[in-house]
Order: C-alpha cells, then structure tokens, then sequence
C-alpha cells in the first residue's frame, strides 16, 4: 500500500466541497489508509473562496499539504481552480470544472473575470481534465449534483475501488438524493475515456 | 474496536460521552460549535446540553452541575473564554466537585474571529492546566484525561483547540463510555463562598495545586519523547507537532500533551541530550517562556513567526533559518470575498442605513459583511454587544442632537448574548438610542442554531419563544415595532419613524435566514432587458445572484431565490417574476 495521495479541493461557498472531500476520505478509509481531511468552515456557506485538503496514505501527519506537493486539484469553480494552481506539483493532475461564478468584485462591474484561464492551467499541469459539471448535473434535473461528478471523475484518476466510491457515497448522500447523485457519479466516471 | 472519522470537535463530544460527563453547555461560536451540536446530535440521551445564552452563562451553568457532583463541560471559542473569564478565575480557586472541563477554541489566522489571542496564557493566569491535542484521537482522549486530572487535582481542565484541529478530520478509535458517580450535592461553604477570608486560604491551594500539577507533567504519558537523531531536538505541541514530523521526521522531538504547567525535569533532560534545541509553537512564546523559565533558551520565536497559522512550509523554513514564506499567487485572479447570501433579508435594511447616511454601530455576526461595498453600512464592529454600547457613547459625544443619525445594528442572538444589558443602560442613562434586532430566527454565522428567541433547544424541545418587543418595553424603550425587510416600503417607514422618534427605539427586522428559507425558495426573479435602464439601483443591495452584462441588469436563476427586494427598488419595472413576464406576452 505504498501509495499516497494529496488532494486538494477548491470552489465557491455552496458549492458542495465539503460533502466532495467527505465521501473521498470516507472511500479511502474504507480501504484502510491514514486520512487527515482539514476544512474551513464558517465562511464556506457565505459566497467565499473555499479550500478543502484530503490526505491518504499509509501514515498522515499534517492536514495541511505543503505549498507545491498536491497531487491532484479538483476544481469546482475556473477561477478558484487557477487561484491555487501553484499548490499542485509540476506533474500532478488538474480535474476542472469550467463553469464560472462571478466574485463580487466582477458581478458589480467593478473588476473582469480573467480570460484564458484553461491555457494558464494546462502551463501549470501535468495532466488536465476539463468538464463542465454544471452542465452535467442540470441535465440530471439539479445542479447541487455537481459534487458528485467532480467524484466521478476523480475515481477514475485515483488506485481506489469503485465498490469503496459507491459505499462511501451511500454513507454520505442523504437516502432522497442518492439515485441521482449515483447517476452524477456514472456521468462523472464516463467523462474520462 | 470501532473506528471513524472524526473531526477534532466531533471527538471532543465523543470523548465527553466516554469520560461520562453528564452537562455540557456552549453558546456557538466558530471554530467551536460543532462540539455541542454532535453532543446534540449522537449523544443527548446520556448527556444533558444545552446552547446557553452566552458564555458567561455557559462556564456558570456547568459549574453548577459540577457543583452538584456531576461531570461538566463547557465549549466555546477563544473571544468567550473572555466572556466567561469571571466564573473561569472563581471556578480555579473552589475547584471541581464533578470533573469540569473548559474547551477553548483557539482561531490563528483569524479565519472567522476579530483577534489572534492565544488562550493557553489563561492557563498560567488562572492558575489552571491546559491539555493540548495534536489531532482527533487525541481530542477524544484529553477529555477522558482531563475529567480524570481535574477530580484528581481539584482543579478545572483548560482544554485548548484551534480551528486546524477543530476542523480537521482524522481516525479515531471509539471506547466506551465509563461509569460517573450518581450527582449529589453537598453542601461546602468554604470553597463554594468565595467570600475574601475563604478566597485567601483558596489561593494558598491554588500554588500548591499547580506545583502538584507540574509533578505530574513530568509522569502524565502525553508528555513524551521521541528520541530519533540528536542533533535536532524540538519541544512542540498540538498541531505544530504534526507539521514538525511533516518537515524534519529525523529529529528528536518533545510533545508536549499539557503544556501548562511544564514538567522542567523532562525539558531539562531532553535539552541536554540534543545539540539545538527549538520549540515550535503557533502565536505566542508560550512554551518558549516557561522553557526559558528553566533558564535554557532555544530557538523559538526567532524563528517561528509570532502570528497567523503555522503550515509544513512555514515551520520548515523557521527551522532552516530562512525567511517566512509567503505563497506564489496569481496577481490576475480578482478575489472572491464573502458576501451576503442571496436573498439575505439584511441587505435591504443596508441598502436604506446606507442611503440615510447613519452612522452604524454594528455587531458579531453574517450581518458584519454590511459593512463591505456595495452596502458599506456599518462604521464599527467590536465585540458580542458592542453595538448598542458604542452608540450610546457616540451619541454622548456628539450630543442628543446627532442621536438621530446614530443606530445600533443586532444580531437576534448576539443581541440576547450581550445587547439587552445595553439597551437597558441606554434607557436608564436617559438616551435616545436607535436599536435595529435583525431578527432572521437563528444563530446563522455559526451554522443555524436555535436561540431563546425562537423557541427550540438544542435537545429538540419546544420552549418558550422570547418576545423582543415586549422585552424592549419593559425595559423602557418607547419606539418599539417589528417589520419585514422582505417590504421595500415597510422598511423605509419604519427606519424613518424610528430614527426621528425621541426616546430609546428598538425595531425588529423579522424575516428567516435564506439558507434556511431554501425549501421555500420562489420562483427566480428575472430582468426585462428592454425596460432595463442600466441605473444599477439593484445592484446597490450587494446581492451575488445580480450581475451586470452589457450595461443591463442579469440574475442568476441558479442563485436568485425570488425575496423580490431587487424588483420593488427598480424604478423602472424591469425586474419581475417569470409570470409576470409570459402574462405580458400574453397581452
């Protein structure tokens, strides 16, 4: 089990990230490994940038993975995913979904949302999948399913069982939710070829 | 056994069920309020809880119980151990009948707190052990600790958190719950009357109790070495502990499970065995001037930065000398700051205190974002309370003349906390205050909690639901009047009306928090961008479902929650609900 992920997590507030990093930590824990998971919450439902770090391996001490060593980056938000990139390693694996939120400071005209963000990405990356996940889940009839693609797309990248993603899922999706967020996964799962 | 994943509060309620405490009190507050909700959630069948009106309330509450032999205690975050600060100094002199425990959490970074203050100091100043853990299993298993040191020692347990370890999940291996003795109260007048003849022969216990308390340091096992290679030794404790063995594994290291007070044999022995030695620590010296106490200076905040979180980076830069690090990001990416939710029933009392040119005094809470642009409606914000306080003493400044320009703006639950005593001292000092309770029926920053004002405990029950006008009449306020901030024109009328009366004024603006709203939500509002002048009234309300796209008007369907704030301040009718939109083409 000499394997070892650090995972990093970024979006807007109310965007379901906490929920994402949950249901990864639970699937690795199913699987035997150290986890430490750290979060920011207070902020997280007001709108603002949100970060969250899952770490698995055999033994995990910080929650907190240094600046530089993320394997992977799981974008919920274009210009949240480019914020961080710096974070992740010169060979690790962007997942992004490109839908955009507009910060205040644009919404109100006062600033622009930056263009090219996906060239600037694609510099910084070893490997970049981009989808949009928004698009994905309103087909799916509810666009809080975007978590749950995102999931999807990060099981195919990661060494872990599907059997531990769709237990873990289950675990954590409220019973209503769980038929539609195991479609979102599929959906997630096939955008990789 | 059992194991989950838990997060460092999560724990903590876990391991208060397993040490058998029996009253646990709180008033939320982040990064600490998840300690009393999953004591709420998973264990309220064996551990009465309760949110207490503040923190104050909270340490007197458990105090009691522990009084009456039962096993306590109490959470809340670093700013209401300065709340709870009062009972905390008498609750070190009478000591613990049941096992009491004060959990702080701690906030570096200021990720949702005014201030950086480092409560391990309250340790050394109340004369009281402090436990620190360094992740989730420990967590659950210092509560266990500290109920045992507390009865052993007479003496309450500080337990100290920070969000890193608050927040942070990790594994934890689950234990029963062990058996408490059956509460029963018994009369002890000498240390429960802290009359000053009782109070000195109180504190002669206290020094003894603490020098005690270090002889135990030196024997408690979560004080202990790792012994590794000798030519770096490093004295740490809670999280820093977990970045320490993140950057320099090879190292000899001293963790410290209690950091107050210190076990000077231990330290002494471990400094000699290693050639340089550093203590790392986030925020103050704390450990570094106990250490230096010993007369053994390491390298401590020299190199480790006195401020903000530690990370893996920071720490491993502090131990090779160099410069703090500060993270590479791109200049080009326009921030993301926090915003009043869509919809929040705020935004429109904003947008009018704004326009009327107030002065605003304004509180702890979502409620403090008004004071960011486009609302920029709020002028000061201080403390649980300081709202109504400070615009009393600025209408003493300025003269009753100016007291209608001045307004005290209120959380519903941080006016119960901390501004009714306020309101009172307005009345009775012959004031003209202006008190705006923005009432939205929770405790929304912290995560939705119930409060005295809207009828629900933590346990689930039904209690009674305060009255805030009949609270403000009684103690003497003589504009008092409850609006809807959803009604445009309500709003107004009420504002002015308020503001222009003589006495003391308390308004309520009474409208549901919109996340809570959410499964009530209406239809998303939308813009006729023919009708659209491109005035951006709307967009004054700060709202993030409104936007502007070729100089007209936009809202998010996805975001807009249909208040219809927005529609009834456009003055030309642009914006509308989507059936009035298909009745118009109908026409």
């Amino acid at each position: 089990m000499a394997k070892k992920w650090d995972i990093m997590i970024t979006g807007c507030g109310g965007q379901g990230i906490l929920l994402a990093s949950e249901i990864i930590a639970e699937a690795a824990m199913l699987e035997g490994y150290d986890i430490k998971k750290a979060d920011v919450h207070g902020m997280a439902q007001r709108g603002g940038s949100v970060i969250s770090t899952v770490r698995i391996a055999d033994k995990v001490y910080s929650p907190l993975i240094k600046y530089g060593d993320a394997d992977i980056l799981l974008a919920f938000e274009l210009l949240e995913g480019y914020r961080v990139s710096k974070y992740v390693r010169d060979d690790g694996v962007f997942i992004v979904n490109t839908q955009r939120i507009n910060p205040m400071p644009v919404a109100s005209g006062r600033e622009k949302y930056p263009e090219g963000l996906e060239d600037k990405i694609k510099c910084n990356a070893g490997r970049v999948v981009f989808l949009n996940a928004l698009d994905i889940a309103k087909e799916l009839g509810n666009f809080r399913a975007v978590n749950v693609v995102m999931i999807g797309v990060l099981s195919r990248l990661m060494d872990l069982k599907l059997d531990s993603w769709k237990k873990a899922i289950e675990r954590l999706v409220p019973a209503k939710h769980l038929e539609l967020n195991m479609k979102a996964f599929e959906k997630g799962r096939e955008v990789v070829g | 056994m059992d194991k989950e994943l838990l997060s460092g509060n999560e724990a903590i309620a876990r391991g208060a069920y397993e040490a058998g405490v029996q009253v646990a009190t709180a008033y939320p507050g982040t990064p600490s309020t998840e300690i009393l909700e999953a004591i709420g959630k998973r264990y309220k069948g064996d551990i009465y809880c309760e949110w207490s009106v503040n923190e104050k309330v909270a340490v007197e509450v458990a105090m009691g119980a522990s009084f009456a032999g039962a096993r306590a205690l109490s959470a809340m975050k670093h700013v209401g151990l300065n709340v709870a600060a009062d009972p905390v100094f008498s609750l070190s002199y009478i000591g613990a009948t049941g096992g009491i425990i004060i959990v702080t959490a701690d906030d570096p970074y200021m990720h949702s707190s005014q201030n950086e203050q480092d409560n391990r100091n309250y340790g050394r100043h109340a004369y009281i052990p402090v436990l620190e853990p360094s992740d989730s299993q420990e967590c659950k298993d210092y509560v266990v600790w500290g109920i045992k040191i507390s009865e052993e020692f007479d003496t309450p347990v500080l337990l100290r958190l920070t969000t890193r370890i608050s927040h942070s999940k990790s594994i934890v291996e689950l234990g029963e719950r062990v058996e408490s003795p059956e509460p029963d109260y018994v009369k002890e007048l000498s240390r429960r009357v802290i009359l000053p003849a009782f109070a000195r022969k109180l504190r002669l216990k206290v020094i003894k109790r603490l020098k005690k308390l270090a002889e135990f340091a030196e024997i408690f096992p979560e004080n202990r070495v790792e012994m590794n290679d000798t030519k770096i030794g490093i004295i740490t404790s809670g999280i820093s502990y977990n970045y320490v063995k993140e950057v320099a594994p090879q190292a000899s290291v001293l963790k410290l499970g209690m950091v107050y007070p210190l076990p000077p044999y231990m330290i002494k022995k471990f400094a000699e065995s290693v050639d340089d030695l550093y203590v790392v620590e986030e925020l103050d010296p704390f450990i570094e001037t106990e250490v230096n106490r010993l007369g053994i200076f390491p390298k401590g905040k020299s190199y480790v930065p006195l401020y903000y979180e530690l990370n893996p980076e920071r720490v491993e830069c502090a131990l090779k000398g160099e410069p703090d690090p500060v993270p590479e990001m791109p200049e080009d990416a326009p921030l993301r700051p926090p915003v009043l939710c869509p919809g929040c029933p705020h935004a429109n009392v904003f947008y009018h205190l704004h326009r009327m040119k107030m002065i605003v005094t304004g509180d702890i809470g979502c409620y403090t974002l008004g004071a960011l642009p486009p609302l920029n409606a709020m002028d000061t914000c201080v403390c649980m309370g300081a709202s109504v306080t400070n615009a009393i003493g600025i209408e003493k400044a300025l003269g009753r003349e100016n007291a209608k320009k001045i307004v005290a703006v209120i959380g519903d639950s941080t006016f119960i906390h901390s501004g009714i005593t306020g309101l009172i001292d307005a009345v009775y000092n012959k004031g003209h205050s202006n008190i705006i309770i923005l009432d939205n029926r929770t405790t929304a920053m912290t995560g939705h909690q119930p409060h005295p004002g809207t009828g629900k405990t933590l346990m689930g029950d039904e209690t009674f639901e305060l009255n805030y006008e009949e609270l403000a009449k009684a103690c003497g306020a003589t504009y008092v009047k409850t609006f809807d901030p959803y009604d445009v024109e309500e709003t107004a009328e009420t504002l002015k009306e308020a503001f222009e009366h003589e006495g003391v004024s308390v308004i309520v603006s009474k409208r549901e928090c919109a996340l809570l709203a959410r499964d009530r939500w209406k239809e998303a509002m939308w813009v006729d961008v023919e009708m659209c002048n491109g005035c951006r009234i709307c967009l004054q309300l700060g709202c993030p479902a409104l936007g502007i796209v070729d100089k007209k008007a936009v809202i998010d369907e996805v975001l807009c929650i249909g208040c219809g704030v927005c529609s009834q301040l456009c003055p030309e009718d642009a914006i509308k609900t989507h059936k009035e939109a298909s009745a118009k083409e109908v026409k």
